[in-house]
């Protein structure tokens, strides 16, 4: 007898059905599985076989055979024993057929039938209800995660047994709905807050003129100068994440693992701040089946790199075609995987070996010393940052002083108009933001008039300016004309995105 | 003196274990390099200072055919020699202990009727250092001085460029080949002073840079100068070397005073305890200069561009001043101008940016910004 239930695969952060089809036949008791399996697929069949006969059901001595389709696609990951298990029994007759339509199922079986949590659940369920299924019945450990997705009835069982009964109408399940809604209206407690930071104003400016048009940020100084601690609250003064937005950041964590019920779904921008000893794969994504590496983990938000130049050059070279088309590509021998890569750079680094430079009173390093260490961040990366400042050393004074920061949240709320505005201008450019201007758009938005062209012109003969720089300096005065609401770009944008240059010419164009 | 003789001598120069002071006895021994060529070994080791070692390698290395190869080099790559007693020798150098046999340079020489001052300090000066590098050697050599230094990092390098700006030669001491430019980050600066000025150097051309030169080239330094102005310097600096052969070779020695509690400044002030001449503007070293070249600074002008401490305030609007007073020759970062002056960022950039335009001061490390200094006459 053929029988047949619905499941799901992953491949990337999307999802497809998988039908998953049984057939048992007199002959002699096997259990055969096909479809493009890995061997961790295969063996379910021990698992699946045993759970069933402690279940409570009678295992049949029948040849049983599987196929997952479609059968060209790789099929990872455990969670197909439950929708087997649950094929399997609808052919022996505990189960009617057509109960099976318009339900996914999925989960991993344990030996005594209880149902383990599996990885990627929100993209499944996420696919399952855009291709119009009903329902979905998951692992309880996956619910509140799953349960996060609106539009498709979510049902979580603890075991195999309450499964089937549940599906054959004799036990009624709770329907998991997570209400996520209220979560992205209110901004959470323990985020830290700008509030907190004293001092260091303009390293704040600079850090609200880079969110504002999202371009990618430098910030060279001392120890202690703060910066990790002002890095850390950039996510903070982003703009809050929308439902959508926030489903495309949860599925990345989702297959990573990373969701839970305590945290069913990502509701705030990331903030990874990975160690400079990661490897490659760990910082792209990679392994025989890919999984996504930090940088889309931090899709969203804010990949900060602590201690540049102590991060192997190579890897930093990587970042370099991310930074431009924001994905990133992995090919491996089995699949080729497409991950988001859509994070806004903020790097921090020390100006020398002992971090004291320029201060030479404390600063002992020598020249040769202190170009080696900055010849280790490369140009190239280099001209991807559009901003660059330097830290001071906090003073006893800032640090006492008891006149606190401006907040988080009005910062943010500054910056949430300024990517408004943005966003309007390009509407029909199909970008979001002033630092991802072409050629093209620069000269359609950043038009010069008389005294600015002067300025510009008199900064490009002093300071050797490269074309490249040349456009940097463009679109960063056009983000800060449009936090002042101006409609062309005037003669202080223009100084003022000169001097987030500043520190980019002084350290690598000029002898120290 | 024949091309023969010349080669010869070059030749000797060059031999392992021959330095500048056997040499010397050598010659004084045998009078023509020729001799030393063709002499036996026991006629070698009759001169005092050469033993088995030296006579030896003075007879294994009997071939000119590498000097020929490094004359024709030379002249391909413009480079000069000049052998001791020849006659473009620098007088100067005949005087001091262990006078160099051989110079190479490109460019030329400094003119040995012109006064000249070596300006020497610490590779990792400080912004104040740089500055007064800079600008004593800028309006020395508007005088007419000539500035000798040893195209390093730091003070070395800002003093060249102080007397290039002015348009005028500088001289720079090499430890290496005067075809290596070491350190290569200053190949402009080397450029200009092979076109105005020159480079100058007693090893022969493809010497690496061993730090063992260095130390040895400041006796040129000092011996190329009739006084040397020391900037900056720590307690254990290689610029006090070149004060201590300086005073030596009889010298003046100036030191440009600082704070009491400035490691960088703990030489200098040490050498105006031992006597060392406080230099607090440029009249303090045309005064010394004075009474060696007496007549030479009469008939002199200078054109003067220094910027008149009482003119240029008054220029200055009353919102740029309160910015240009906060500033200090050491760098101060922009945050602490910002707290300081109370204009707001726009504001401040603005004035910073129009007080960098009228060169009054300058964003000396990225965000941090200085004063340019305003030297007395």
């Amino acid at each position: 007898m053929f029988s047949k239930s619905y499941s799901a695969g992953l491949d990337g952060i999307n999802s497809y059905i998988v039908n998953v089809e049984a057939d048992v036949t007199d002959g002699f008791p096997e259990f055969y599985m096909v479809g493009d399996l890995p061997a961790k697929i295969k063996e379910s069949r021990n698992r699946i076989r045993t759970a069933i006969n402690n279940s409570g059901f009678k295992m049949q001595m029948k040849k049983v055979t599987i196929n997952l389709s479609p059968a060209n696609l790789r099929k990872e990951g455990t969670g197909y024993d439950l929708p087997i298990a649950v094929a399997v029994l609808s052919c022996m007759g505990y189960i009617m057929q057509q109960k099976l339509e318009d339900t996914i199922i999925i989960g991993e079986l344990s030996l005594n039938g209880s149902i383990v949590r599996v990885n990627g659940i929100l993209p499944m369920v996420y696919n399952a209800k855009k291709k119009g299924y009903k329902r979905c019945i998951v692992p309880f450990d996956n619910g509140k995660e799953a349960g996060a997705v609106r539009g498709i009835k979510v049902y979580c069982g603890q075991n195999l047994r309450e499964v089937v009964d549940f599906i054959n109408g004799n036990l009624d399940l709770q329907q998991v709905n997570t209400d996520c809604l209220p979560l992205f209206d209110r901004t959470p407690e323990n985020m830290e807050d700008f509030r907190d930071v004293n001092g260091q104003e303009f390293v704040k400016r600079a850090v609200e003129v880079a969110v504002s048009g999202n371009h990618n940020m430098l910030m060279i100084g001392p120890p202690g100068a703060g910066k990790s601690m002002i890095a850390k609250r950039i996510p903070g003064i982003m703009p809050k994440l929308t439902f959508d937005e926030s489903m495309d950041i949860s599925k990345i964590y989702s297959i990573s693992g990373f969701l839970d019920n305590d945290n069913s779904i990502i509701y705030k921008r990331p903030f990874r701040a990975p160690h400079h000893s990661i490897t490659q794969v760990a910082l792209t994504g990679g392994g025989r089946i890919p999984v996504p590496g930090e940088i889309s983990l931090a899709s969203g938000g804010v990949l900060f790199l602590d201690e540049l130049p102590e991060f192997d050059k190579k890897l930093i070279e990587i970042l370099r075609q991310p930074l431009e088309d924001r994905y990133i590509i992995i090919s491996r021998l089995n699949a080729n995987t497409r991950y988001p890569a859509d994070f806004m750079l903020v790097a921090a680094m020390n100006p020398c070996n002992c971090g004291y430079y320029p201060d030479r009173t404390r600063c002992k390093c020598n020249i040769t010393d202190i170009n080696r260490y900055l010849s280790k961040v490369s140009r190239p990366i280099l001209e991807r940052i559009d901003i660059c400042v330097e830290a001071a050393r906090i003073d006893y004074n800032s640090l006492n002083n008891k006149i606190k920061g401006e907040s988080s949240e009005n910062i943010r709320e500054r910056i949430e108009k300024t990517r408004s505005i943005q966003k309007k201008r390009f509407e029909n450019d199909g970008i979001l933001y002033n630092s991802s201007m072409n050629t093209k758009h620069i000269e359609k938005y950043c038009v010069l008039d008389e005294k600015c062209r002067k300025l510009i012109a008199d900064a490009f003969d002093n300071n050797n300016m490269s074309a490249r720089m040349y456009h940097k300096v463009l679109i960063v005065a056009r983000t800060i004309a449009d936090m002042a609401y101006k409609e062309n770009i005037e003669e202080d944008d223009l100084m003022e995105a000169l001097l987030y240059r500043n520190a980019i010419k002084k350290f690598w164009d000029n002898e120290i | 003196m024949d091309t023969n003789e010349r080669y010869y001598k070059m030749w000797l120069l060059r031999v392992p274990h021959i330095g500048n002071l056997k040499y010397r006895s050598l010659m004084e021994h045998f009078g023509f390099a020729g001799y030393v060529y063709k002499a036996e070994k026991n006629e070698l080791m009759a001169v005092k200072g050469i033993g088995e070692k030296e006579a030896l390698s003075i007879i294994n290395n009997r071939n000119t055919d590498e000097i020929k190869r490094i004359v024709d080099k030379c002249y391909k790559d413009n480079i000069n020699i000049v052998l001791s007693n020849e006659l473009n020798y620098p007088n100067k150098l005949e005087n001091i202990f262990n006078p160099p046999g051989i110079l190479f340079y490109k460019g030329k020489l400094p003119d040995n009727s012109k006064p000249s001052i070596a300006v020497i300090g610490a590779r990792s000066c400080s912004n104040y250092g740089k500055e007064i590098a800079y600008n004593f050697s800028r309006e020395l050599s508007k005088r007419g001085i000539q500035v000798i230094s040893g195209l390093a990092y730091g003070t070395d390098l800002y003093a060249h460029k102080g007397a290039l700006d002015a348009n005028e030669p500088t001289y720079g001491v090499l430890g290496c080949g005067v075809d290596i430019c070491y350190p290569a980050r200053n190949i402009e600066t080397y450029m200009r002073m092979t076109d105005n000025g020159g480079v100058i150097s007693e090893y022969f051309p493809g010497t690496k840079p061993a730090a063992a030169n260095f130390p040895v080239r400041n006796r040129i330094i000092s011996g190329l100068s009739d006084g040397i102005l020391v900037v900056e310097a720590r307690k254990k600096s290689g610029s006090l070397i070149t004060a201590d052969i300086g005073l030596e070779q009889g010298k003046d020695i100036f030191a440009i005073p600082g704070r009491i509690n400035d490691e960088l400044s703990y030489g200098c002030n040490n050498l105006i305890r031992f006597g060392a001449v406080p230099v607090s503007c440029i009249s303090d070293i045309i005064e010394e200069y004075s009474r060696i070249f007496g007549e030479y600074f009469n008939g002199l002008k200078i054109e003067d561009n220094i910027n008149n401490s009482l003119n240029f305030k008054n220029i200055l609007e009353s919102d740029e001043k309160i910015v240009y007073d906060l500033l200090r020759l050491e760098p101060l970062h922009i945050e602490e101008i910002l707290t300081n002056c109370g204009f707001g960022l726009a504001k401040t950039i603005q004035i910073l940016y129009k007080l960098e335009c009228r060169n009054l001061i300058e964003s000396s490390k990225g965000n941090y910004y200085s004063k340019r200094m305003i030297i007395d006459k």
